[in-house]
């Protein structure tokens, strides 16, 4: 997944987090970036029409950055999901994030065809608990 | 969150490269699936190209496999069996519905593992981290085995192309 996807997934759980658009402050801290890269990377995806962004409240998906938002964190679920259900990694939330950088959606297709995802993924996403809420479940049961 | 494109621990390196190892069973397994699932007279028309095509693709994909497992044991970790990537293979599969399916399919898995192994050298070449294993020889081996998958995908697409 490249930087911009990375960026856009972000934005996409920080308005979801804040129930309205995504501040910079919470975007370095789900990124682990300053906000000055923060800062910079939206005045790309603004110039991309990706994202919209208003002074002092933040930034919103447009419907294009919404729905490479949404694939996005499909991919990351996959990640998460591949990584407990095939490999059985307990960490599986650090492991996906530092893996996500490396893994393509294509990559992440194919795993996901030997995993079971729920068809509502990536909405049963919860930014607070970084993983899907069945996952969550599913580990918390075995 | 990681932004940086670069594998900077034997940990992540082991991760890595299991999933290569998953990868090469999935593709494995789908080809022998594939050749399975074809109704006998569908079968018969498989041209024998295709067939040829997907038994060096199961064989090919063992190859990489062994050759990845070596580097994982030498990182101290474990890859999850051929029988086990297979028992979920099988529990998802649908069938493709004819030989161009199939084909489709083929590219797909080699086209998505020479991103794999292409993305993992790039990560492997930013990180000046050092490894428990031998660099040059884990780059020797993602090389080479990319350019396999790279020779894969230009041996399906010619059977494609022949096809039309």
């Amino acid at each position: 997944m490249n930087t911009a996807d990375q960026y856009l997934k972000a934005i996409y759980l920080a308005q979801r987090i804040e129930e309205g658009p995504a501040s910079t402050g919470t975007l370095a801290d789900l990124l682990e970036v300053s906000p000055a890269s923060v800062n910079e990377m939206i005045g790309k995806l603004e110039d991309r029409g990706l994202v919209e962004h208003e002074k002092y409240k933040g930034a919103s998906l447009t419907n294009e950055g919404l729905e490479r938002a949404h694939d996005a964190l499909q991919t990351y679920c996959i990640i998460e999901r591949f990584l407990t259900n095939v490999l059985e990694v307990e960490e599986f939330r650090e492991e996906a994030r530092t893996l996500e950088s490396v893994i393509d959606d294509t990559v992440a297709d194919r795993l996901d065809t030997i995993i079971d995802r729920p068809e509502e993924c990536p909405d049963c996403f919860d930014p607070e608990a970084d993983c899907c809420e069945r996952l969550e479940a599913e580990t918390r049961a075995n | 969150m990681s932004l940086g494109q670069r594998v900077s621990s034997d940990h992540q390196l082991a991760r890595l490269l299991q999933i290569g190892v998953v990868l090469e069973e999935v593709v494995e397994s789908r080809a022998a699936h594939h050749l399975e699932s074809l109704p006998p007279d569908e079968r018969a028309a498989v041209d024998e190209a295709v067939r040829e095509l997907l038994v060096e693709a199961t064989e090919e994909s063992a190859d990489h496999r062994e050759r990845l497992e070596a580097l994982i044991d030498d990182l101290d970790a474990e890859t999850v069996a051929y029988e086990e990537i297979n028992a979920l293979v099988d529990a998802q599969y649908g069938p493709p519905e004819d030989t161009d399916g199939v084909l489709y399919d083929q590219l797909a898995n080699e086209e998505t593992a020479y991103k794999f192994y292409d993305d993992l050298i790039e990560a492997v070449e930013a990180s000046d981290a050092e490894y428990a294993i031998d660099r040059d020889r884990l780059l020797e081996t993602l090389y080479e085995i990319r350019e396999e998958e790279k020779e894969g995908v230009e041996d399906v697409t010619e059977i494609m192309e022949y096809r039309v």
